[in-house]
């Protein structure tokens, strides 16, 4: 990864291709459960776009210093929430049909995992996710959503065991 | 239980679609995005960047590297409109790899009427380089956005039909004659050695294919081979074709 900021800081056009390649699953996966099936696949092309934009507007030296695991996902948090609440303010439309072939490359219960996240509050799920499917560390993900590492840590913690008791519930 | 909480977790971790690097390397511009429309000279791929158009393309001589995609909305019904009228209007053009001298001739050379020709020596003489003839000439041949910046619209100085970039000089006479411009006349005109023509009525004389020119009867008609010996005969260029540049 510092060897990907210092070619971005070099070059921009030429390594951003690999910074895409390293982070898409990253941020897929995570919106892919943050923002639901429909939604992942244009957030995450549009995060990487507001990356490439963003760093075409730093000096080398702030590229050079990029943590970005973490920082990538500043932008993908804050792009999914405006586009929440943009939902909200719209009438959500009908699924479409063709969005079905997606959730058939997903893994059988991933439908059911989506249900039992959606029963946690959104810093929880949010810290769960970033830790768990992503698998940021507790820093990378204090930096992302401004959130003190110990809060974070706790929403870990507490989203887990809500899981659990989800489970046990299920039986 | 956390513990097999926390491998289902990282189990959900999935890959993007393939069309997601694709989208976003179009989406900064890294890779080049076309679309196909239908011209008089057939099909043509209108190449773009999220800025705007980069280059129009027989479809057939499109760029390997790019990538067939839709225009970006906020401007892609405007294509159609830029490729059938001959001028970029409102169109965005991307012209970032272009010479600022090439350029400006390519802004001039977009303000020639439909259905009318120029000279590359007119072009020059308007941009105030009157001696830059041939590096007008080099600036039409590699204008990118043929059809949009309508370069089949400048002819050679001696007033003949001349060369095309986009497939040869006859998809030149096939978009002439697309938008009336006639051009076997122009090439008739060319032949005789005719430059300019005057009314006596109105006292003005135009290039041969100004739309003013065209209305003047043949009883009206005065022919010339330079424009000194139309002003010498007590006649002004015309305000509407620039006959001097």
């Amino acid at each position: 990864m510092d060897d990907l900021c210092r070619r971005l800081a070099t070059d921009l056009d030429a390594g951003f291709p690999d910074l895409v390649e390293h982070l898409s699953s990253d941020v897929y996966s995570g919106l892919r459960r943050l923002a639901g099936p429909s939604e992942a696949e244009d957030l995450t092309q549009e995060t990487f776009i507001r990356a490439y934009r963003a760093l075409a507007g730093y000096d080398p030296d702030r590229i050079r210093s990029l943590q970005l695991r973490g920082w990538i996902w500043t932008i993908a948090l804050n792009l999914g929430r405006n586009h929440a609440r943009d939902r909200a303010r719209r009438p959500t439309p009908v699924e479409l049909e063709d969005r079905l072939g997606v959730e058939d490359a997903e893994p059988p219960d991933s439908r059911a995992w989506d249900r039992r996240l959606s029963a946690l509050s959104s810093p929880q799920r949010r810290a769960v996710v970033l830790r768990h499917v992503v698998g940021l560390d507790y820093d990378e993900i204090a930096r992302a959503t401004g959130r003190a590492v110990g809060t974070v840590k706790s929403d870990v913690h507490r989203g887990l065991e809500r899981l659990r008791r989800l489970m046990e519930e299920e039986g | 239980m956390t513990e097999y909480i926390e491998d289902a977790l990282e189990g959900l971790r999935s890959s993007p679609p393939n069309s997601t690097r694709t989208a976003v390397e179009l989406g900064v511009g890294l890779l080049p995005g076309y679309a196909r429309y239908e011209a008089p000279v057939g099909e043509v791929a209108v190449v773009f960047t999220p800025e705007g158009v980069r280059s129009v393309r027989l479809a057939s001589e499109v760029d390997p590297r790019a990538v067939e995609a839709r225009p970006p909305r906020a401007w892609a019904g405007r294509i159609p409109r830029a490729l059938e009228e001959g001028r970029p209007g409102d169109l965005p053009l991307d012209l970032r790899t272009v010479t600022d001298f090439r350029r400006q001739v390519l802004q001039v050379a977009a303000t020639i009427p439909r259905g009318e020709v120029r000279s590359y020596g007119w072009l020059a003489r308007r941009i105030g380089k009157p001696q830059a003839t041939r590096a007008v000439g080099s600036a039409m041949a590699t204008n990118p956005v043929p059809l949009i910046v309508p370069c089949h619209r400048v002819v050679r100085s001696d007033g003949h039909i001349g060369a095309y970039s986009l497939g040869g000089p006859d998809n030149k006479w096939t978009l002439l004659r697309h938008e009336g411009a006639e051009p076997d006349q122009l090439e008739d005109l060319a032949a005789s050695g005719v430059r300019y023509l005057a009314s006596d009525t109105t006292g003005v004389f135009c290039v041969p294919s100004c739309h003013h020119a065209r209305r003047i009867t043949s009883a009206h008609l005065h022919t010339f081979r330079l424009d000194t010996e139309a002003t010498a005969a007590g006649y002004r260029p015309c305000q509407s074709c620039h006959p001097l540049g």
